[in-house]
């Protein structure tokens, strides 16, 4: 049923239907409103969840990782500086292939201190081997929340679903609640392959020498590779359902012929998309919506890109020293295609909660009209507020 | 589409007036988006919410930088020359004050009207927040929205005497204002 929520409570009911048996979090700042209003779920009856408030978010992620391996379906949610003390976890949970999903409610890193939103958080753990989906609006959080679940089944993999602080999560706009009976058959009841029991006793976690621990990443990395089919069938299998998709892996709009095409990650989507129809450009402009960051949609996106002359990526971190991140990966695997490959411009936009205005299209095709050497810049930044040397 | 902006201090109600304001919308078959732009979260901050109505599905997620309506919940935050910065024309000013509408109009130079919505609220919940008033006298002016809508919306965020206190005050904020005064603009704005 359609209704007007704050973005954390459309999830606190995502995540009720899809029936967790364990939800553990650390209740504090930097967390979201999603696991205040599964505590309403749970105190009203109705979610039946074992619902454990720790002191970390170390804590968090180790609690979910026992209950997963005990049986249970998990969740934890997160962002910003509770992502980072979770690290040591994450990594654990997606090397020892347990099932499982997160929130990441994307905001900035500190220092400097700064509690809105940008994408540095889950940027940061894209290397611990959870499968990443990003939301472009409340109604992917959602449907991308229950996906995920199928997802992770399918493959033990973990999945993290961002979406970003604040410009999502506490945004009211109108979501569609799926029915739970569409739940129940979409995402029936499940047991983890190697659940633990004494009765049966198996180990898991220990130790991998240098005799196998190549064959056992190499193996995580093929699931991961192999999860972009399971991806994309989940989605169209939820599509069938519920008549609206996700967008798989990414999506691309606009002209088929356009040589140009801006590529953006998250809630930034929606400003672009209108900023297309308010700002028509002289020339054709495609707009990619990338879904999947991990794993790295190689093969999706080089068709994505055939034919361009231009990819102007906009993302919502970087890598300081380096530059781009996605637009450094982007550039990777079209080199790694050879032939003829668009130019690259990478931007960072929207750091640590500033503006998107619908603006930023006019400006950002502006900004690659100049020839320069410089293939990553921090969009926006004004220099007037720089000492000399940093301009 | 109408964009509005919401202006408060920590503590009187903003960001629910703009969820409330906006699941009225919802609740009259419109399209709707409310956010806050949180700052120093704490009592008495200025603190800023904004909402956007629309008879299409809404795709930007910017800040309000030029509302079609400012609601301004502490009539001292408009000693800031910049509060109503980027104020479409024609559009209106509706401001918690116990002075006339004359009276505020005439301090800040620009056409306001006032409502004593702190002072409807003591009266009747007994509680400091003027953010229901202000959103029904909203409503009434602009005739935009139906009153029962923005009843429908606080009977699902309150309940028992709390909601009938609001519903009351929803009821005299609507009879104190001049109904339709804004409407031009609104009909002009909304598609």
């Amino acid at each position: 049923m359609l209704e007007a929520l704050e973005g954390s409570q459309a999830i606190a009911r995502a995540v009720t239907l899809c029936r967790p048996g364990v939800v553990a979090a650390y209740p504090i700042t930097p967390q979201t409103h999603i696991v205040e209003n599964i505590s309403k779920l749970v105190a009203d009856g109705r979610l039946n969840t074992e619902l454990v408030s720790v002191e970390s978010e170390f804590s968090a992620a180790s609690v979910v990782l026992g209950a997963a391996v005990a049986g249970s379906r998990a969740y934890t949610a997160s962002s910003s500086q509770g992502i980072m003390l979770m690290a040591e976890v994450l990594y654990n949970i997606s090397g020892l292939r347990v099932p499982m999903v997160m929130t990441c409610a994307n905001r900035a890193v500190g220092a400097p201190l700064n509690i809105w939103n940008d994408q540095q958080d889950s940027m940061a753990v894209r290397d611990s081997g959870w499968i990443q989906l990003y939301a472009a609006d409340n109604q992917e959080a959602v449907d991308s929340t229950i996906q995920a679940y199928r997802i992770s089944e399918a493959t033990e993999l973990p999945v993290m679903v961002c979406m970003d602080g604040f410009v999502l999560t506490h945004t009211l706009e109108p979501v569609d609640i799926p029915d739970a009976a569409v739940v129940d058959e979409y995402l029936p009841d499940y047991t983890f392959s190697r659940t633990l029991d004494s009765a049966d006793p198996i180990s898991l976690g220990t130790l991998v020498g240098p005799d196998h621990f190549s064959e056992i990443r190499h193996s995580h990395h093929q699931a991961m590779i192999r999860s972009q089919e399971v991806i994309v069938d989940a989605d169209n299998e939820w599509a069938k359902r519920v008549d609206r998709t996700c967008g798989g892996l990414l999506t691309v709009e606009g002209p088929a012929d356009a040589k140009t095409a801006i590529l953006a990650i998250g809630s930034a989507v929606g400003t672009l998309r209108e900023a297309m129809e308010v700002y028509p450009q002289r020339r054709k402009v495609k707009l990619i919506k990338l879904r999947c960051f991990r794993p790295f949609p190689h093969e999706a996106l080089r068709e994505a890109c055939e034919g361009l002359t231009d990819l102007v990526v906009l993302e919502r971190a970087f890598s300081p020293g380096a530059g781009a991140i996605i637009g450094t990966e982007i550039r990777a695997s079209l080199v790694a295609r050879g032939g003829r490959q668009p130019k690259v411009h990478s931007f960072a936009i929207g750091l640590g909660g500033r503006d998107i205005p619908l603006e930023t299209l006019p400006r950002v095709m502006e900004a690659i009209k100049e020839p320069s050497d410089e293939d990553f810049a921090i969009f926006d930044v004004e220099l007037d507020k720089l000492p000399a040397e940093d301009r | 589409m109408i964009e509005i902006r919401i202006h408060g201090r920590g503590g009187q109600g903003n960001v629910v007036a703009a969820y409330v304001l906006a699941a009225t919308a919802f609740n009259d078959g419109r399209y709707c988006q409310a956010f806050p732009a949180f700052g120093a979260e704490r009592r008495g901050a200025p603190v800023v919410a904004f909402v956007r109505i629309s008879e299409r599905p809404i795709l930007r997620r910017s800040t309000v930088k030029q509302p079609h309506y400012l609601i301004i919940q502490d009539e001292h935050l408009l000693q800031d020359a910049k509060l109503c910065d980027g104020l479409r024309p024609g559009g209106g000013v509706l401001v918690n004050s116990t002075k006339s509408s004359d009276e505020v109009s005439e301090l800040y130079g620009q056409p306001i009207i006032a409502l004593p919505a702190t002072t409807m609220a003591l009266d009747i919940i007994g509680r400091a927040v003027p953010n229901v008033p202000l959103l029904s006298a909203f409503l009434a002016l602009t005739e935009m929205l139906p009153h029962e809508a923005l009843n429908k919306a606080l009977a699902e965020r309150f309940k028992g005497k709390v909601l009938d206190g609001n519903l009351e005050l929803v009821r005299q904020a609507a009879a104190a204002m001049s109904s339709g005064l804004w409407k031009e603009t609104t009909i002009a704005r909304s598609a």
